[in-house]
Formats: structure tokens, C-alpha cells, sequence
């Protein structure tokens, strides 16, 4: 009885701090809900050209978020996401033309094997740190391109040749285009995936995995099972990264070993860095830039386009040196703290 | 054995390649702190400076001396003009820099002198040594410039005052700081001398795999495989490393039963896996230090 009275005296003082924290994720739902919205109405208005476009930058982004959840959330470093991508496609690609599997059962088995070979890599990976780690990954992205190409796996993997695979017609009651279809798909898994990370990562385990990046010891001291986790961390960070290779077979329509090699991995680093490491929806500013800044540059002048490239990554890390989620992250505590502010210093000088 | 013998020759000559741009790896991480993917496209790009001094009518060892100190100082100025504005933002972002380094010189490369494939002369000269077969006298002197660099650094690391102020300033710059280091120079003239030591480097690989552009990639990743198998910390086990490597990728395909079912084709594969297997067993490298961090 006498506590209410208390609680209703603190009200002035403390009520904008539970307010604020109420209004930030429903400001953030407005904005994913209105994102939504134009990523439903895009393809049916731009061109097959622009939704294929779009459709790899989604892709892109979800193999992204992959090497986020390891490299953002759970401190490991990997070169190698090349090769759980590879070998997410040419699961799909393989089931698709061996075995003549619908498409999308392709899509969660393609996340399956890579969660099996990701879990088991983590494995030895425990013993690495750092650069020790980017070199074991390193050759897993090396190794992966030469065993598709490998003579002995000719029958199920094509080869040097690679394998082409049927893209799916959309279903008959839809008036709609392959490329719209695929576009349509890849949005669904995009986003049942892209929610399923953020509220793993707002869970206990999330909270364990990241205990373990900032201080393995004292999460060790918490009763947190280190190695479980990384190593689980490992598998679900392929699994991602698996179905975003899955998805690509589906949309390029053909998988060869070479287009998995190191530089894609590189590719994804980038993306990684540029959208913001340990941002979720920032993987997909990686996958705009991964996708169309090459592209850019390449319009700008084809003999220099790597030259090109190279100087508009150094403008953005020296602009953002940590990412777009980091930018946006600056810019609305600058924002929501200009406000408050002559209320705490009416002189208006700057602290 | 006569095989085995040969293969680790050929190793040997490979593993030369290797071992000079471990070195070169080693060097700027002792200075930095981090791995320079740009390190193999430095070097390329000191080799053509070298090709065109050459080119223009200059004599090699003109252009060799002109080459490392031009290297030495755009080493020095890369690292004050892109480098050290960011030296404080996260590992990841200087990494992405560094991939940023990376394609501008390879493509400018590429857009002044073309990609066609360019020969390079030696000034050991291509005859076979000893009058077989095994080894040339490139190879040789390769291997003998590697040591010889290697011994030059290990005198200058132990026995200079500068040496030493490197070294504090890379294994702690706070203390370093404090006794008077001027750290920011220490890390400048880090990957200066790393890009001397590339351009070293690149001008002894280019007889060999021959100069453009491309040149450097697959030599880096050898070297950098090199590197970390003999330890990031140490520039000896680095060198040894990379001769590791390149005599374990020639032998692999000798090996009873996995040699001749996997033959040439996966025997990158086999080394790496083998380097991968090593490091399950010395987590920091065959001669590098482990770290121990106080709780």
C-alpha cells in the first residue's frame, strides 16, 4: 500500500527512460513494417533486370547475416563462408538434378548439410583464434571449389562444367513471372530467417553467445558451455549462409566451382563490414553495397573499375568506420539527445 | 628416392617464394599488429616500378636500389595518409582497408601496364646448379637472399636501439609512450621496411612466375600460409614455414594410397588441411609464442 504512493513520486524523474525504451523498438517496427510494404510492391513494378538484382542482394544479405552470427555475435572470424555457400547451392543443385527434389525441400536439406559440415568445423576450430582461425577458413574456401571439381565427384557434381538447374514456374493461380516468383520466395525466406536470428539473439542463447565474444572466461564462470556454443554458433552461422547458397542456385539457375572461391568470401567480409558488424538488418545495406557498387564502378570507368572500388571503400570506412548500423546508431543518439538538451542546459553550451 | 629427393628440391626452390613473403608478412604484423592483405600487391607493384626503371634503360642493380628505397617510402606514406586516421577503429574495418588497398593497386596496376604477362630478368642468371637438374642458380640465390634478409632483421631487431624501440612499440605502445617512443613512427617505419622487404621479394618471384598484375595473389596466400604455420611471432619459424609449405605441397602427391587418388589436383587442399592439422596441435604456430593474457 505505502510503495504506490513512492513509485508515483519517481514518476517525473524516471518516467522518460521506461517511455523511451517502450518507444524505440515500436518506432523500429514502423520502420521494418514500411520496408516490408515497398519490398512487396517493387517487383511489381521494376523491371526482371532490377528484380533479379534485387532478389541476389537479398541473397547476399542473408549469407551476410550467416557470417554475422559468427563473426558479429560470437567473435569468430571465417574466410571460408565462400564454401558453406557453395555447398548450400550445389546441395540444391544436386538434389534438383539427381533426384529431382521439389525446390523448396531444397532449400532447408541445402541448410541442413551445411549446419552438419559448419558444426563439425567448428570443431577443430576451437583450438584457433584469430588469424590462426582465418587461415584454417581459409583453406576450407580453397578446399571446397577443387573437391566439386575433384574427377572422382564428376557424376553427382558436373565437374569443371558445373550443373544447370531448372528454375521453378510460379504456381498457376498467380499471374506472375518466374523472376517475380523467385523474388517473392527469396523475400519469404529472407524474412522468416532475418526474424528468427534477431530473436535468437535476444534470447538466453544469444545472450550466452555474445557473453562469450566480450569475456570467455567470465562467461565460462557464468556456467555458459563455451565450446558448445561456438561450435553451434559455427553450424547455425553455415546453415544461414547454406540456404543463402541454395537460394542463389535457384535464382542463377546453374552452380560451377569456381564462382565459390576465396573472393566471394572476401566479398562477404566486405558487405559484412560495410552494413555493420553485429547488425542484423545492416546485412542487408552489405548486400546493396556487395551487389551494386562494383557495379558502379565499373560504369565509371571499366579499365580502373578495381581502382574505383577500392577508393569508394576507403571513403566509407573512413566515413563509417563502423558500418551503416554504427552511422545510423551515431546519428539517432546525436538526434535524441539534441532535444533534451536545452532542458538540462539552458545556456545552450556545449558540454 | 631419387623422386623424393627431386620433389623436395623443387620444393625447396617453391618454398623460397613462399618464405620471402612470409617474412615480409611477418614483418608488418610485428609492426601492426595486423595482417596486410595489400602486402602481395605492394610488392607487385614495386616489381613493375623495377620493370620500368629496367625498361628506361636503367642497369638491374640501379633499379633494384631505386626500387626498395621508393617502396620504403610509399610504405611510410601509406601508412600516414590512410592508415593512421584509422588506426583506432575496429580490426574488421582496417581489414576491409586493406582489401580497399588491395584492388586499387592491383587494378591500377593492371591500367598502366596492362595485363599481359611480362619477363623479368635475374641477376643470378637461369643455369642449372651443381649441373643438374634440381636446383637453378636463381633458386639458390632466392633461397640465399632470404637468409640473408632474414639475418640482416635479426641483427637489426636485437642489436639497434631503433630495432628495439620497434619491437616495444609493437609488444606495448602505452609503455613504449611512456619511455619516449614515438609510437606512430615506429608503425610508419614498420611498413616501410615491410614494404621494402616485399619489394625484395617481389623482384626475386617475378623471374619465376613472371610479372603482372595477378602475379602476387597465390604467392601471398602460400606466404601467408607459411606465416601462420610458423608463427605469426616469430620472422625464423616464418621463413621455415614457407619453405614447409612449399615442399609439403610437392610431396604430397607422393604419398602411398592418398598421392596417387588425389594426385595434382587436390594437393593444395592436402597442404592446407596438413597446415590446418598442425595448428590443431600448436595453436600459435610451430616457433610462434602463445599469448597469455592476465585475468
Amino acid at each position: 500500500m505505502t510503495t504506490l504512493p513512492e513509485e508515483g513520486v519517481a514518476v517525473p524523474a524516471s518516467a522518460r527512460v521506461p517511455h523511451q525504451a517502450w518507444a524505440m523498438p515500436a518506432r523500429s517496427h514502423w520502420i521494418v513494417a514500411a520496408v516490408i510494404v515497398v519490398a512487396l510492391v517493387v517487383p511489381l513494378v521494376a523491371k526482371s533486370f532490377v528484380i533479379f538484382q534485387l532478389t541476389e542482394v537479398m541473397i547476399y544479405g542473408l549469407a551476410i547475416l550467416g557470417l554475422n552470427l559468427l563473426t558479429g555475435f560470437s567473435g569468430q572470424f571465417s574466410l571460408g563462408h565462400s564454401a558453406f555457400y557453395g555447398i548450400g547451392a550445389y546441395t540444391a543443385a544436386i538434389l534438383m538434378h539427381n533426384y529431382e527434389v521439389g525446390y523448396l525441400w531444397t532449400l532447408p536439406a541445402a541448410g541442413i548439410v551445411c549446419f552438419v559440415v559448419g558444426f563439425l568445423f567448428g570443431l577443430p576450430a576451437l583450438r584457433l583464434q584469430n588469424l590462426y582461425l582465418a587461415l584454417a577458413t581459409f583453406a576450407l574456401a580453397v578446399a571446397v571449389p577443387q573437391i566439386l571439381k575433384y574427377h572422382g565427384l564428376e557424376n553427382w557434381t558436373g565437374g569443371v562444367q558445373g550443373l544447370v538447374v531448372d528454375q521453378p514456374d510460379p504456381p498457376g493461380f498467380l499471374p506472375i513471372s518466374t523472376d517475380q516468383w523467385l523474388y517473392y520466395v527469396t523475400l519469404a525466406v529472407v524474412l522468416l530467417m532475418f526474424g528468427a536470428a534477431t530473436s535468437l539473439m535476444r534470447s538466453r542463447t544469444g545472450r550466452a553467445i555474445m557473453a562469450i565474444r566480450d569475456n570467455p572466461i567470465a562467461a565460462a564462470a557464468m556456467g555458459i558451455n563455451n565450446s558448445l556454443y561456438k561450435t553451434l554458433t559455427f553450424g547455425v552461422s553455415a546453415f544461414y549462409t547454406g540456404v543463402a547458397g541454395a537460394l542463389s542456385a535457384l535464382v542463377v539457375a546453374f552452380v560451377a566451382p569456381d564462382s565459390f572461391n576465396f573472393l566471394l568470401s572476401v566479398s562477404f567480409l566486405v558487405g559484412l563490414v560495410i552494413g555493420g558488424v553485429g547488425s542484423i538488418p545492416g546485412c542487408l545495406f552489405g548486400g546493396l553495397f556487395v551487389l551494386y557498387v562494383p557495379n558502379i564502378a565499373n560504369s565509371i570507368s571499366t579499365g580502373l573499375a578495381g581502382a574505383i572500388y577500392g577508393v569508394i571503400l576507403l571513403i566509407v570506412i573512413f566515413v563509417m568506420p563502423t558500418g551503416a548500423a554504427g552511422l545510423v546508431r551515431l546519428a539517432v543518439l546525436r538526434l535524441s539527445r539534441a532535444r533534451p538538451a536545452p532542458l538540462i542546459n539552458p545556456e545552450g553550451g556545449k558540454p | 628416392m631419387e623422386l623424393v629427393l627431386q620433389q623436395v628440391m623443387a620444393g625447396l626452390a617453391n618454398g623460397a617464394i613462399y618464405a620471402c613473403m612470409a617474412l615480409a608478412v611477418v614483418m608488418i604484423y610485428q609492426a601492426i599488429d595486423h595482417l596486410n592483405f595489400a602486402q602481395g600487391e605492394m610488392a607487385m607493384f614495386s616489381t613493375f616500378i623495377a620493370w620500368q626503371l629496367i625498361a628506361w634503360g636503367q642497369p638491374y642493380w640501379v633499379a633494384f636500389g631505386v626500387t626498395i628505397i621508393a617502396s620504403f617510402v610509399a610504405g611510410i606514406l601509406i601508412e600516414r595518409v590512410l592508415f593512421r586516421p584509422i588506426h583506432n577503429a575496429p580490426v574488421l574495418s582496417s581489414l576491409v582497408a586493406f582489401i580497399a588497398l588491395f584492388s586499387i593497386l592491383n587494378s591500377s596496376a593492371g591500367y598502366i601496364w596492362d595485363f599481359t604477362i611480362k619477363t623479368f630478368p635475374s641477376p643470378f642468371g637461369q643455369k642449372p646448379l651443381f649441373g643438374n637438374g634440381l636446383m637453378d642458380t636463381h633458386e639458390a640465390g632466392m633461397i640465399g637472399v632470404t637468409l640473408g634478409m632474414l639475418g640482416l632483421l635479426y641483427l637489426f631487431f636485437r642489436g639497434t636501439r631503433l630495432g628495439l624501440a620497434m619491437r616495444a612499440a609493437a609488444a606495448n605502445p602505452e609503455s613504449a609512450r611512456l619511455v619516449g617512443i614515438r609510437v606512430g613512427w615506429m608503425t610508419a617505419l614498420g611498413w616501410g621496411m615491410a614494404a621494402a622487404i616485399g619489394a625484395v621479394a617481389g623482384m626475386l618471384i617475378a623471374p619465376v612466375v613472371f610479372l603482372e598484375p595477378n602475379m602476387m595473389l597465390g604467392v601471398l596466400l602460400y606466404g601467408f600460409a607459411g606465416a601462420v604455420l610458423g608463427g605469426l611471432t616469430s620472422p625464423g619459424g616464418a621463413v621455415l614455414g614457407g619453405f614447409a609449405v612449399g615442399v609439403i605441397e610437392n610431396l604430397v602427391p607422393l604419398v602411398p594410397y592418398i598421392g596417387p587418388a588425389f594426385g595434382r589436383e587436390l594437393k593444395l587442399t592436402f597442404a592446407l588441411v596438413l597446415i590446418v592439422v598442425v595448428l590443431m596441435f600448436r595453436p600459435s604456430g610451430l616457433f610462434g609464442r602463445s599469448v597469455v593474457s592476465r585475468v
